[in-house]
């Protein structure tokens, strides 16, 4: 399902197997709870996250086919995306998607939901599929996008258009970092990066904090953030 | 005053005659009513392009109508009905359930730039025409859905405030410079007009739901969408 590695400061975790690697409960849950591990280790306000995968997918979104089989089990998916997006904006260290296969719909979500996106520039795509497929689009998908994506004619283009974003038009319309000519050399980058920003320092408790402030919108949506500027976040034991 | 074509998938609006396309409250109505007729005529795959014949897309409102009221008080009063008036004529493009595209044959000032600027779209000319919010030199004050509009599709701050706050008459290269049209690069009416059709006829051969395209766009501008009024529909067969 997801596995967790420890690359001295670094946490890498991976959507692992040859598969979709579809958000459905099951998986939500693992992620979730390795993110749990990730926080609640020793050092982790000076830590960096990697997320990546193997195969051909970084995510290709939720599981529609279980979604149809029981439909109360997409509002249950919904849920855990949203805590789970809640996390990765709370995490008190900096996060890198390392997109190595396609991210679409929930699946491209969850990768903008890292501070960077490093992705492969011989395959794969980001594609909000949603108008293609007649998808209903969460309001907090939306919030996401708002927050990712500065400009109004990129978010019309992914929108409106579901455009298949190939790495080097993600970094064109500024939604891809940098991008590599393969699934390797991207998780190399998100290596070397990871390990620039751990030489940096700083504290992973204030770096958290300030992300909670620079997406206060996009927690309004997902978890409810109260208007007091106080998270319904866990406490990370921040000293502010 | 205005007129509605069909030409296959495309609907094509043209504001008709040489002057200067100014609204007045019955050109309001008349817009308003061939916007509800595409509308009620749409199915998938159906696109509107709207364009204008002579020398003007519009110069804005009919402010020598507003003049001929007699009085300051009514004159006032005439301003802010077709302020009032064109609001649901901003709201019926948000809510369209098509692609909309604007194919500036000419000058688009004030409330006609707030007309172009209201499409998914805005292709306009390299040698001829400018866009003017004119606000700033004659003194008129911003209605509120027109800066939500412009905040919703401009997105840096330097170009909001050259089509505010300068008075600047902004060319055709300047504007896609600025990121307020998509295009420019045409010598003609007839050019940009021919570019629109073929954008037109790219996007209706996806054939999309309009109603799932036109609830994707309102959820891209929930600012401006709250002012009009304009409420996010839920789908027929909502999928999660």
């Amino acid at each position: 399902m997801c596995s967790l590695e420890k690359r001295g400061r670094l946490f890498i975790l991976k959507l692992t197997g040859d598969g979709e690697h579809r958000l459905n409960p099951t998986l939500l849950d693992s992620i979730r709870s390795t993110i749990n591990k990730i926080r609640s280790d020793q050092s982790s306000s000076q830590s960096v996250l990697i997320t990546t995968s193997d195969g051909k997918f970084f995510s290709n979104g939720y599981d529609l086919a279980l979604a149809e089989t029981n439909p109360s089990l997409s509002v249950l998916m919904d849920v855990k995306l949203r805590s789970l997006v809640a996390d990765l904006i709370s995490l008190p260290m900096p996060t890198i998607a390392a997109v190595t296969g396609h991210a679409s719909a929930a699946g491209c979500i969850l990768a903008m939901s890292h501070d960077y996106v490093l992705m492969r520039s011989d395959r794969g795509f980001l594609y909000m599929s949603e108008l293609n497929i007649e998808l209903k689009v969460p309001a907090w998908f939306m919030a996401v996008i708002r927050a990712k994506i500065g400009s109004p004619a990129a978010r019309r283009d992914v929108m409106l258009t579901a455009a298949k974003v190939t790495a080097e038009k993600g970094v064109e319309m500024g939604i891809v970092d940098s991008a590599y000519g393969s699934a390797a050399e991207t998780v190399e980058a998100a290596v070397r990066l990871g390990e620039e920003i751990v030489m940096r320092g700083g504290d992973g408790h204030v770096y958290g904090k300030m992300r909670e402030t620079l997406f206060r919108e996009v927690l309004v949506h997902t978890i409810g953030f109260d208007e007091t500027g106080s998270s319904g976040v866990r406490n990370t034991g921040s000293k502010l | 005053m205005c007129t509605l074509e069909k030409r296959g998938d495309l609907f094509l609006l043209t504001l008709t005659g040489d002057g200067e396309h100014r609204f007045h409250p019955d050109t309001i109505a008349t817009i308003l009513s061939l916007l509800d007729q595409a509308k009620s005529q749409s199915k998938r795959g159906s696109v509107l392009i709207t364009t204008g014949h002579g020398k003007f897309f519009s110069n804005g409102f009919d402010l020598a109508w507003a003049q001929t009221a007699g009085s300051k008080t009514g004159a006032a009063n005439r301003l802010h009905q077709m302020v009032e008036s064109f609001k649901p004529v901003v709201a019926a493009l948000l809510d369209l359930p098509m692609p909309t595209i604007a194919a500036l044959n000419g000058h688009a000032a004030a409330a006609g730039l707030i007309l172009a600027l209201s499409h998914d779209y805005v292709f306009m000319r390299k040698d001829r025409g400018v866009l003017y919010m004119s606000e700033v030199d004659i003194g008129l004050s911003m209605p509120e859905y027109f800066s939500a509009l412009v905040r919703a599709k401009i997105g840096t701050s330097a170009a909001r405030r050259e089509l505010l706050l300068s008075g600047k008459k902004i060319r055709g290269e300047e504007a896609v410079g600025l990121g307020i049209v998509d295009a420019a690069g045409y010598d003609s009416a007839e050019s940009v007009v021919e570019a629109t059709v073929r954008l037109g006829e790219k996007l209706a051969a996806k054939k999309w739901s309009g109603e799932v395209y036109a609830s994707i766009r309102k959820s891209l501008y929930p600012e401006l969408c709250g002012i009009l009024g304009v409420e996010a529909r839920v789908f027929a067969t909502p999928k999660l």
